[in-house]
């Protein structure tokens, strides 16, 4: 053991210890939630009752619900009420079916003000949930730095002051799985959840889970990563969560059919050693595999999402990425995970920063990362991307917010909104991989224009109207957020679906609760305004499901059955939905069909919307979409794209291109499709079951089973 | 190291290969609980026999490392390891890492040459193999 963590566990000082029988696991629910206040050190358990079971399953819906309860309309995201929740589902936990081990963590956000939930992988929730706790609620704000320990195997629950430094978070991972293992076998029962000190300089801050790699003799992390999520973790001093948990089996879950389950994943697992290869390639490559596609089809954001390819693109594209991932490893960041995408650079030499000449694993760059920090900043540098990635990951920094928000200040800094002067010598032009990796080790130190750029690109549009001068409505066209949030890494510009997919999505723009690009513009499958209503009211219930669930999206659409192609709805992956549906029931012994499962989302998302309109949003207006998001903002963009658009304002506009000014086309091209967005909100809301604002209809609301008093308070303020 | 050998045009599915295994293993005449399993197809030969050739592809993919080689080189899966997720079975090029409903973790052929003494044509022999 080295002298840090010998030193960690010396110092060890508990302050409030809670001792307990660890619940049986009954079909997939310990029936037991933790809820510690680190204000005054309460522990406690309390019950899952059945009505949580039934009407908000688990995972992000247990999250949302334990949220409501313990904040008020005026809560703010440091305010000692705001909570973070942490729950991974009933079907989390089981070993048989790829991507089944994921934690929702739920709160209220520093970027958006409102509720935000994050996906993420690693051993954490189905650890804790196996120690006896289908969620861990942790409220209140501590004096000094802390760590809550969780020990499964002795039934024991410590809130714990240990003296380590908390700022980077792979040691933090490292040096805690050290300090709680018994042996090098012991490390794979334990995962710990922390950030770093990016997270307490910026609104961006990640959560990461840990999951041991047993090959590697490592604790590698996955990212809770939207949203800001690290952001209140620090401000609440939590310096660490860890949970040990030793006896996992096939059968810890204690499902009511295992053999189902059983049946089920060895048919999937079996479908993926077989096509993976020759579909997606989630296993040599990961996410990244969309790398190549997505500039193929002018669809990968670069330079802040004005273009949609690059020809250097090549350069970080798929097949590079796959020669830097270390290949035949079993890289699920849940044990058992078939799908094993969760790729990983290995022994790669930092090049700046804190660690330089260090060795280090990254994990990723996911697709995300890459287009993030790479493409969508003009930076075509592999190294670069691998390198940002590791640092985004120790500091506590969400890599899509980062690359966003690095990419909007380049643009700012090439239109002279900023200068020198202002960026403290940062040269931030397009392609400037120095000057981005300056920028983010400020984020990590809190200093410089790293802490304006840290605040978000919301913040940043504010402060560069209010202090440089800059023009609000340009900024307001080029800076992509909405909701407050950052844009996730697709360029939405030519695909309506997707511009809905992602504005009026409940959290901010992040593609998990709608990726419609495809279906949309590639393949052309939702021609009408119905069929986009139809799809952006489908998929994002669908894919809310996961999150209720303790499961990973990935392997629905990222592996494709056979004879899929043949079927009724083959987007929809119909054995793969059936798949979801057995597995559901098989772990629950319930008796669900794809109606119901689709009725369950609806149940979380609708009051996650009315949520945020007791928060103060979740109107329409909180729906609109920065133009850049729409169609093209400025000349260069409108003629990268010319003949497209040209071609639209002629035969779907009406109006004869020849003799326009650029200017013209613009103008005319904006009318046209702000209309249009604004007739698909009409569409979506009216399917989903809203009104004209947004706001579900109490009578909808009653059918769904959510018309708690508080809940009807809340929208027939809105009716 | 020896493996079990098999010649597929002397079985005649008697079954006497799998009743042996499954007794012996799981103490049960059941010929889907057996690590060694013959069948009928309309290719030739006509009669499949699926037993574990030791090719060790399911010890790469194993999330808990709860799949090694012995010294005789023979794969075995260490049971108290084991965490049930059958990414072994969904891999294995032979289909001979075998999972039952009854079963939480899988199970296979690991060359103990029970079979082989029981086999009354001597479709399955002892081989050895590099």
């Amino acid at each position: 053991m080295n002298s840090s963590v010998e030193k960690m566990r010396a110092s060890r000082k508990e302050l409030a210890r809670y001792d307990y029988k660890p619940a049986s696991i009954e079909r997939g629910y310990s029936g037991k939630t933790l809820y510690i206040n680190i204000s005054d050190q309460t522990i406690k358990s309390k019950d899952v009752t059945d009505q949580m079971k039934d009407i908000f399953i688990g995972g992000k819906g247990f999250g949302l619900w334990y949220l409501w309860n313990a904040v008020q309309p005026e809560t703010k995201w440091n305010d000692p009420e705001n909570e973070i929740v942490i729950s991974s589902g009933p079907v989390g936990g089981i070993t048989q079916y790829p991507g089944s081990g994921k934690s929702l963590v739920v709160t209220l956000s520093p970027l958006t003000n409102s509720v935000m939930d994050s996906n993420v992988g690693g051993f954490f929730g189905p650890y804790l949930k196996f120690s006896g706790w289908d969620a861990l609620e942790i409220q209140g704000k501590a004096e000094k730095d802390i760590v809550i320990l969780i020990d499964g195997d002795k039934g024991t629950v410590t809130i714990e002051e240990i003296d380590f430094q908390p700022g980077a978070s792979h040691l933090i991972s490292e040096q805690l799985t050290e300090m709680l293992a018994e042996n090098e076998k012991d490390k794979m029962h334990i995962s710990v959840v922390s950030s770093g000190s990016g997270a307490e300089h910026t609104n961006v801050g990640i959560l990461n889970f840990s999951f041991y790699d047993l090959r590697r003799k490592a604790a590698r992390m996955k990212q809770a990563g939207r949203g800001g999520t690290g952001t209140v973790f620090r401000d609440k001093k939590i310096a660490a969560l860890a949970v040990k948990y030793s006896s996992l089996t096939g059968r810890s879950n204690n499902p009511a059919d295992p053999a189902k389950i059983s049946k089920t994943g060895v048919k999937i697992t079996r479908e993926i050693n077989k096509f993976d290869n020759e579909q997606f390639r989630m296993r040599q490559i990961g996410t990244a595999n969309l790398m190549t596609p997505m500039n193929d089809y002018d669809l990968l954001p670069v330079h802040n999402f004005k273009y949609g390819s690059h020809p250097d693109a090549v350069k970080i594209s798929s097949d590079v990425l796959r020669d830097r991932f270390t290949q035949n490893m079993p890289d699920g960041c849940w044990i058992g995970c078939s799908l094993s995408c969760c790729k990983a650079v290995d022994n790669f030499e930092l090049k700046s920063g804190p660690f330089k000449g260090e060795k280090v694993i990254v994990d990723g760059p996911e697709y995300e990362n890459a287009a993030g920090l790479g493409s969508n900043c003009g930076i075509f540098d592999p190294d670069y991307v691998i390198e940002a990635n590791f640092y985004c990951d120790t500091y506590g920094l969400d890599t899509i917010s980062t690359g966003t928000m690095i990419a909007f200040t380049m643009e700012c800094y090439e239109n002279n909104i900023i200068n020198k002067e202002i960026t403290g010598g940062l040269e931030l032009n397009f392609g400037n991989a120095a000057a981005a990796m300056e920028l983010i080790h400020q984020m990590g130190r809190g200093e410089g224009f790293g802490l304006i750029v840290g605040q978000g690109v919301r913040r940043m549009k504010q402060i560069f109207a209010e202090e440089y001068g800059a023009d609000p409505s340009f900024l307001q066209d080029i800076g992509m957020e909405n909701k407050g949030l950052e844009y996730s890494q697709y360029q939405a510009k030519e695909s309506l679906a997707q511009q809905g997919g992602y504005a009026m999505t409940n959290k901010g723009p992040q593609h998990d609760e709608a990726w419609l690009i495809f279906m949309d513009m590639v393949n052309n499958q939702l021609p009408s305004f119905e069929k986009k209503a139809e799809a952006l009211h489908y998929f994002p219930m669908f894919r809310t499901w996961f999150g209720l669930q303790g499961l990973c999206k990935l392997p629905w659409n990222d592996i494709v059955p056979e004879g899929n192609a043949q079927t009724d709805s083959p987007e929809k992956i119909p054995e793969h939905v059936q798949n979801y549906v057995d597995l559901f029931n098989a772990v629950t012994g319930k008796n669900i069909d794809k109606e119901e499962m689709i009725r369950q989302s609806e149940r979380v998302y609708n009051f996650q919307r009315i949520f945020n309109l007791r928060l103060g949003f979740g109107t329409r207006e909180h729906d609109a979409a920065p133009y850049r998001a729409l169609g093209p903002v400025t000349v260069e963009e409108y003629e990268s794209r010319a003949e497209r658009y040209d071609k639209q304002l002629e035969e779907d506009v009406g109006i004869n291109p020849a003799g326009l000014s650029i200017e013209e086309k613009i103008k005319a091209m904006r009318k046209y499709r702000e209309e249009r967005y604004e007739t698909l909100l009409n569409v979506v809301y009216k399917r989903r079951g809203w009104t004209e604002n947004g706001i579900p209809r109490p009578e909808f609301v009653r059918e769904l089973g959510i018309d708690f008093p508080e809940v009807m308070e809340v929208i027939n303020k809105y009716i | 190291m020896k493996i079990v050998g098999v010649n597929e045009e002397l079985c005649t599915l008697c079954g006497a290969c799998e009743t042996t295994c499954s007794t012996f293993y799981f103490k049960e005449d059941n010929r889907l609980k057996s690590a060694i399993q013959v069948h009928e197809t309309d290719q030739d030969p006509g009669n499949v026999i699926s037993v574990c050739n030791q090719c060790g592809k399911c010890i790469e993919v194993c999330p808990v490392e709860a799949i090694s080689r012995n010294k005789k080189g023979i794969v075995l899966i260490n049971k108290k390891t084991c965490v049930g997720c059958f990414n072994c079975v969904g891999v294995c090029p032979t289909g001979t890492m075998f999972w039952h409903e009854e079963l939480v973790i899988p199970f296979k052929c690991i060359a103990c040459a029970r079979c082989t003494k029981e086999c009354p044509t001597e479709a399955i022999f002892m081989t050895d193999v590099d």
